[in-house]
């Protein structure tokens, strides 16, 4: 027996000539939530379906509990949203919740289900009526079935209006709660921030980052931004501190986390020259940036 | 094992949906009557009843629309899951690929089977009962719908093949219209071109036969003809069916499917979603 619900070690995918999976270590822990971030085309996809065992790996190993990918063990244990999801136009919702609670094996409600994600009006509409936010709640809601150890969603905001995402995170919070651990791939860099436990980012191929907000930041280094209006004279505020005049009555100042005090103790010597600080740490868009854009040797 | 039953399920409840159960069985029925009405003129010449000018007609249609109809259904069994992107959905769940090819076959042959028995057995149960029907020309209508239910049967694994190896569902299409072109058209062509130019030599003699016995479609009419007397005679085609054994056109049509579905097998363990 293993603690991890899902491990990923030193994986390694070519295709053709191109690799596509380059030395990927992950894991998750029962109940985690990781966000996977990365640009089109950076390996998220490929990732997922070699978890999936949908797509052959030339080198490492991956684990979903004990159990090798595309096992029956692993699929009875995964569960899994595919970006972009559809269904056969002619079905039903229920009839292909149904298909699919039968060929999980669990015993499953699958009106309640349906209702769970928002769907109880449209249960015996067919599918090909639905619109692309709807499909995506069906996806949703055969994700539900049973009680999976890993749910692995490909791009699960795509489509989604911000109500409905909104229902979403509710949904992971859930899976979360029962102990599933949860593995996002998200373009969706707002949204993910607050509510996963991890962010992995991934840039062609290679795992550039794998860590919590808070020491992901502090990691990157990032500057924390100080805007500071002035009650008089910018001019001669801007001259006493150092930074750029940014409007007519303030100055923005860049300091690294370390420096923060220091910068806000001169600040507050400069007494009533000063009407008022603002301060901005990194968001997650900063850090992106800063990780998958960055071309580091 | 219940999972590939609740494929099955799906996929007949698809059909039906869809309304290609009824197009189909409406296909079916009409040809059917048509053949039977318009080849009853040479009941009284050979001296058969009309049931069995019926059959021998119903046999030629049969070689060209059951395999029309299985590769109808057939192309897009793999190559349109792949196409909406169900497919590596489907493929999460415990339900082998095995057990998924299985299902839909399951439901594609019941389908393709209600057409049949419907179809032939309309035509067959007017022709009876306005030119008489016999034993032997009962039993020819009963081996008329069985073989081609086993003809529909090779199509729809092959078509399944096709649909495995394709791009997508419309290059599908396309396959399944040119393997239908060469196995129910061409073939036979090549064949009659291959007996003109030998003049009757040991080609013809000895080795035709068992090429023309090679193609499904051939055999299905080879079993229909060779086994009843008064189809063969409806249908002026004896020479190549007494050059074989009997056993060598239900070879050909009972091996075919089981050669077809596990060709379509190997070939869906290759398709990555």
């Amino acid at each position: 027996m293993t603690d991890k619900a899902l491990s990923i070690d030193h994986v390694f995918k070519d295709r053709g000539k191109t690799r596509v999976l380059d030395d990927i270590t992950l894991s998750l822990a029962p109940g985690q939530r990781v966000a996977l971030l990365g640009h089109n085309g950076a390996g998220k996809s490929t990732l997922i379906k070699s978890i999936l065992g949908l797509t052959p790996i030339q080198c490492g190993a991956i684990r979903i509990g004990d159990a090798t990918p595309g096992s029956a063990q692993a699929r009875r244990e995964t569960a899994y949203l595919p970006e972009a999801v559809s269904f056969h136009p002619a079905l039903t919702g229920r009839e292909q919740l149904t298909l699919f609670a039968q060929l999980s094996g669990a015993k499953a409600d699958v009106p309640g289900l349906l209702e769970r994600v928002g769907l109880s009006d449209a249960l015996d509409r067919r599918i090909g009526t639905y619109s692309k936010g709807m499909r995506q709640r069906l996806g949703l809601a055969q994700v539900l079935l049973g009680q999976p150890k890993v749910a692995l969603l490909d791009e699960p905001t795509s489509g989604l209006d911000p109500i409905s995402r909104q229902d979403l995170y509710a949904i992971i919070d859930e899976l979360a709660a029962q102990g599933t651990a949860v593995l996002i791939a998200s373009h969706a860099l707002t949204e993910v921030e607050a509510r996963t436990d991890r962010i992995a980012i991934m840039r062609k191929g290679r795992m550039v980052a794998d860590d919590t907000l808070n020491n992901l930041s502090a990691l990157a280094g990032l500057p924390i931004r100080l805007k500071v209006r002035a009650s008089a004279n910018a001019e001669a505020l801007a001259a006493e501190l150092g930074g750029n005049r940014i409007n007519g009555a303030s100055v923005e100042l860049l300091c690294s986390p370390d420096d923060k005090m220091e910068a806000l103790r001169r600040i507050a010597g400069l007494g009533d020259a000063v009407a008022d600080v603002e301060m901005t740490p990194p968001k997650l868009e900063d850090l992106y940036r800063h990780y998958a854009q960055e071309e580091r040797l | 094992m219940t999972r590939f039953l609740a494929i099955t399920r799906t996929e007949m409840l698809i059909l039906r949906r869809n309304r290609w159960l009824l197009v189909a069985t409406l296909i079916m029925v009409l040809f059917a009557l048509a053949l039977t009405f318009a080849g009853s003129a040479p009941t009284g010449t050979l001296g058969v009843d009309m049931l069995t000018v019926s059959v021998a007609s119903m046999t030629t249609l049969s070689v060209y629309l059951a395999p029309l109809l299985a590769l109808m259904i057939a192309f897009d069994a793999i190559a349109g899951d792949v196409d909406r992107g169900s497919l590596s959905l489907l493929l999460s769940y415990p339900a082998g690929r095995g057990e998924i090819l299985l299902g839909k076959f399951t439901a594609h042959l019941a389908a393709l089977a209600f057409a049949m028995t419907i179809g032939f057995g309309t035509a067959g149960a007017v022709a009876a009962f306005f030119g008489g029907a016999g034993p032997e020309s009962l039993m020819a209508l009963v081996r008329l719908i069985l073989t081609s239910i086993l003809l529909g049967a090779v199509f729809l694994a092959l078509g399944y093949l096709l649909s495995a190896l394709a791009k997508g569902a419309t290059a599908a299409a396309g396959m399944s219209a040119g393997l239908w072109l060469v196995f129910v058209v061409l073939y036979d062509l090549g064949l009659l071109g291959a007996v003109v130019m030998d003049k009757g030599g040991t080609f013809t003699q000895s080795v035709f036969p068992w090429v023309m016995v090679a193609n499904p479609a051939d055999a299905f009419r080879l079993w229909n003809i060779a086994a009843t007397e008064g189809v063969a005679m409806a249908s002026g085609m004896t020479g190549a069916a007494q050059a074989l054994p009997n056993w060598a056109a239900p070879a050909s049509l009972l091996i075919w499917p089981v050669l077809g579905f596990a060709l379509a097998r190997l070939a869906f363990r290759r398709v990555e979603p």
